[in-house]
């Protein structure tokens, strides 16, 4: 359920999404002024018309607002950090600016707009915004608007990036101002053709009308419209108080295909002669192929066409993927040990401790210190879709088709692997069954180009799931070390140490010289560095505030190198370092609070450094009933986060009853059930579709669930364990909340554009552990919950890297025969 | 190489394929079939599921070898067109559940599956046989959703 706040603009309250576009309504321009955003007139801006058969505009991009709340006195208060002021997203935005002018819309003679964006579809649904931005601006219907992914474009240097749930704003408007001079284009046809003034005429639904009666179709006008030479124009854009589309909740524009199975994904293309191609892995991360000692036996075993040893391990093409996971189960490999061979979970937690950088706030005298150390496991990007691509390499060109969210780095690096110009490499974007950042590398594309330049053939590449576990990508590591100064009533100040594996930034920002920088020697961390500190943003009041990151086991590679391979495989998973961060946040607050004998909400509210902050805490308070009578083992928590420009809090129930924790699932891991969450955010201005926001804001707090309950990897001995979903226990139906309230406040006129991509995450997380921590009476400093609780599962073997598929599956439906699932934590 | 004949959504097929290749890469690398999707190849996360003789199952897990000439193969390719959607396909879109896609075909399968088999003993989908029944992964998260489209295309189902 989606609760609309009472004071909701009427554009987001509409309840029935695709509801036709009706007038204008008068409460628009009212609420506009209720919430004190700027009525904006019509907004200007240059963009251009360029040559071609028909219309097609193009335009620039216009910067963000910076959003500046007012500070709160409650509390001690702290010292301004970097993120308050300027954070990722601005980052990001400013990068975008120089190039952006390359973004075009094109009218066809069938009545259809098209436009490939320079951002990659990966479930987020920044496909359907993107179509609705045109749709409203050019007064066409959303079903003639098809939106389709660019080719990797490296004139584009910084803006073919999706990440940092920035990609809206990026995008709102240059797709918009485009859209607008395309219009323009296309009433300057029409009031030609029918020798009227172009103000006389108006745009509605794919169609121009004059007040003569006359109607003419924006197809029909599409090559007459075009442009002989490029020229120079100004775009007006239409009021923000004239939408009818965006702001509108609106349904996915792929939907249809997606049910009936059409939607394709990169293996599910119509190219015979790509086969099926797997790689048979190394036992240990990043270990390498010393010698192949039966190639030629596997290559003929049924099916099996080639056998070639690449960077990432040996390569088998064959008739069908089960054929090259029979052809992977008989190789005879010898192995070298991987680069962190020997590590195990113990071990690196060790490191990642005696990393950590002194404090250097001093303590105040007569006052207390209050200290935690948190530890969070390794986990895995785990799109359900694994890494995969198609590549054909021929001796002095190729083409490439992969999920990439940074296509130019893809191009690039494929190229220095092959040998080849950048201009010799065509990489085509497919949209992709996930991300979560795995698709920020290109694994896939690259085993793939370097697999068909060896065997001299096309190949269908994928990544088995095993894989993606054992050799794939996530958040590694971490540590976090909370410490306090309390005189028993008021914070005095706070520190927090924050230790982390490597965080791979090799695949940069968007450019291939930037993805060359960020793999220089010690480069690395200076990334992580800025990274962590235009995120990091502690939202209390304690005094003087410090956050520090330090990360261990960085890369070594020469600069230029296009995998790094000499540590773990590790990269930016759903929102980065931040759910840990905060989750180790939020706890050290609810410990805190129980120190200083507090009410966890109140201490909340009454630190809370800003007003935004202190109203989400407030509004989730309310809605989620804080402080109701709960059975014993039945707790409440709250997790407080600002990012992407808004501010979130999350307040889940979380039952630990042993009759709940020891319920029986076959093969399921139970444990505590999460059975109501209320998530609250601001919105910033520019919502396009609030139903795609409130979509990725339910399946963030899935995230959350999982990440305190049960979602991670065991290392060890310098391999992960985890082969299979039922292993990695990502969150599944039996530990899904029942009730999901999702409250979106008004928009926040201070905050231009936001983004929802990641946002859900945090602040559930914490709220779950410190849930969790208030039900036992024992906080966790060990997350997730269960992961030092066993290992639940028979772990599968490495040589082969990759099980067999069963063999049973008509008698057993839906549990697997072997599920396990004995822990409940 | 053996001939293995049987049907895939109404249409008798015949493929010339080893014993031992699972039905889902029969399905997809062999007959073009691909609304099954692969996201693990053990039968653990479900995004294959289709049905055969109207009872879902997970073709990763089947060899072709125990597929029979009249046995009948659906996915969901042939569960509704889009211009004669199966309820459940309905209920999706009105729901507006998918975000990636890519676990949502064997979710839909999944998901009629159960309805028809608590159907068949005539009462109504709960929360537990969604918690203990739809094993699907969904790594977006679209469970919440997914809870209320089954229980939306279950009345549906009903009423067809």
């Amino acid at each position: 359920m989606t609760r609309k706040d009472e004071a909701m603009t009427s554009r987001r309250s509409t309840p029935e999404p695709n509801a036709s576009p009706s007038a204008p309504s008068a409460d628009t321009a009212a609420d506009a002024e209720q919430i004190g955003a700027p009525v904006t007139g019509r907004r200007r801006f240059l963009g251009y018309l360029l040559a071609g058969s028909t219309v097609v505009a193009a335009a620039p991009l216009v910067g963000s607002v910076l959003d500046q709340s007012k500070a709160l006195a409650g509390g001690v208060p702290s010292n301004p950090q970097t993120s308050d002021n300027y954070d990722l997203s601005d980052a990001i935005y400013d990068a975008a600016k120089p190039t952006s002018d390359l973004i075009t819309v094109q009218v066809h003679p069938d009545g259809t707009v098209s436009h490939e964006m320079v951002r990659t579809e990966v479930g987020q649904g920044v496909q359907t915004a993107i179509a609705m931005l045109i749709a409203e601006e050019m007064d066409v219907p959303l079903e003639k608007v098809r939106v389709t992914h660019a080719d990797a474009r490296p004139e584009l240097v910084w803006n073919q990036l999706t990440g940092g749930s920035t990609s809206i704003g990026s995008q709102y408007y240059p797709v918009r101002v485009a859209a607008a001079i395309a219009k323009g284009a296309l009433l300057e046809a029409a009031a030609h053709k029918l020798d009227l003034a172009a103000s006389e005429l108006t745009g509605q639904s794919g169609k121009i009308l004059a007040p003569t009666g006359q109607v003419l179709s924006y197809g029909e006008l599409a090559e007459e419209a075009a442009t002989l030479q490029n020229k120079t124009v100004q775009a007006v854009l239409k009021p923000e108080s004239e939408f009818k589309i965006i702001g509108k909740p609106t349904r996915r524009v792929d939907a249809l295909d997606i049910v009936t199975g059409r939607k394709q994904f990169v293996t599910d293309f119509d190219m015979p002669d790509a086969l099926p191609t797997m790689v048979c892995r190394p036992p240990t991360i990043n270990g390498t192929v010393k010698s192949v000692n039966n190639a030629e036996d596997v290559q003929r075993m049924p099916g099996v066409t080639h056998v070639e040893t690449i960077t990432t391990g040996v390569a088998v093409r064959a008739r069908t993927f089960g054929q090259c996971i029979d052809a992977i189960h008989a190789l005879d490999v010898t192995w070298n040990p991987g680069p962190v061979a020997g590590t195990s979970d113990a071990s690196i937690e060790k490191e990642l401790k005696d990393a950590a950088p002194p404090w250097v706030l001093p303590a105040i005298p007569g006052t207390k210190t209050f200290e935690k150390e948190y530890t969070f496991a390794f986990t895995n990007n785990a799109p359900l879709e694994p890494a995969t691509a198609i590549a054909d390499v021929k001796e002095d060109s190729a083409e490439i088709w992969g999920a990439a969210k940074l296509p130019i780095t893809a191009q690039a690096d494929a190229a220095k692997l092959l040998g080849l110009p950048i201009s010799a490499v065509k990489f085509h974007v497919v949209g992709s069954g996930g991300s979560f950042g795995r698709r920020l590398f290109n694994d896939g594309p690259l085993d793939a180009a370097e697999a068909s330049q060896k065997m001299g053939a096309p190949v269908r590449m994928m990544w088995h799931r095993a894989d993606e576990y054992r050799q794939g990508r996530g958040r590694p590591m971490q540590v976090s070390k909370i410490r306090a100064h309390h005189n028993g009533k008021d914070v005095l100040s706070l520190e927090n140490r924050f230790m982390s594996v490597f965080t791979d930034w090799g695949h940069g920002f968007g450019d291939a010289a930037a993805a060359m920088y960020t793999r220089l020697p010690g480069a690395e961390l200076a990334v992580s560095e800025v990274i962590f500190e235009l995120t990091a943003v502690w939202p209390y009041n304690m005094g003087p505030t410090k956050q520090l990151l330090m990360e261990t086991r960085q890369a070594t590679e020469q600069p230029g190198a296009p995998r790094t391979r000499s540590t773990f495989n590790t990269g930016a998973m759903r929102q980065v370092y931040n759910p840990n961060v905060v989750a180790a946040q939020e706890l050290f607050v609810d410990e805190l609070a129980n120190e200083l004998d507090r009410d966890r909400y109140e201490f909340r509210r009454d630190l809370a450094k800003n007003e935004k902050f202190r109203k989400v805490i407030e509004k989730v308070a309310e809605a989620g009933n804080w402080g109701r009578s709960l059975p014993k083992g039945v707790a409440q928590g709250i997790g407080v986060h600002e990012e992407y420009k808004q501010y979130s809090a999350c307040l889940v129930e979380v039952d630990c009853r042993p009759e709940t924790v020891n319920r029986k699932v076959p093969g399921a891991t139970t444990g505590p059930r999460v059975t109501r969450a209320v998530f609250v955010t601001t919105v910033a201005r520019h919502l396009v579709n609030p139903l795609g926001a409130e979509a990725q804001l339910q399946g963030g707090i899935m995230d959350g669930i999982s990440l305190a309950q049960t979602n991670s990897l065991h290392l060890r001995d310098g391999a992960f364990l985890e082969g299979s979903y039922d292993d990695f226990r990502y969150t599944r139906q039996w530990n899904v909340p029942l009730d999901v309230e999702v409250i979106l406040l008004p928009e926040d006129p201070a905050a231009e554009v936001g983004g929802f991509g990641e946002v859900g995450v945090a602040p559930t997380f914490a709220a779950v552990a410190c849930a969790i921590g208030a039900a036992r009476g024992t906080y966790p400093d060990y997350l997730p919950i269960s992961h030092n609780a066993g290992i639940p599962f028979e772990v599968k073997p490495h040589v082969p890297p990759i099980p067999q598929s069963p063999t049973n599956g008509l008698e057993h439906y839906p549990a697997p025969a072997k599920a396990k699932g004995t822990l409940h934590p | 190489m053996p001939e293995r004949s049987f049907i895939v959504n109404g249409r008798q097929v015949t493929v010339d394929i080893d014993d031992d290749v699972r039905m889902l890469w029969v399905l997809r690398d062999v007959l073009g079939v691909t609304g099954p999707k692969y996201g693990c190849g053990i039968n653990v996360c479900k995004a294959c599921t289709s049905h055969i003789n109207g009872r879902a199952f997970n073709p990763c897990s089947v060899p072709v070898s125990k597929i029979k000439p009249d046995d009948e193969i659906t996915t969901i390719e042939g569960l509704g067109q889009p211009d004669n959607l199966h309820p459940m396909q309905k209920a999706w879109l009105e729901h507006d559940v998918a975000q990636c896609g890519y676990c949502q075909p064997g979710q839909i399968m999944a998901a009629v599956d159960l309805v028809k088999k608590v159907h068949a003993e005539g009462r109504e989908v709960t929360d537990a046989d969604i918690d203990t029944q739809m094993r699907n992964v969904c790594r977006c998260g679209t469970y919440y959703r997914i809870r209320q489209a089954i229980k939306d295309g279950a009345k549906q189902m009903q009423g067809s």
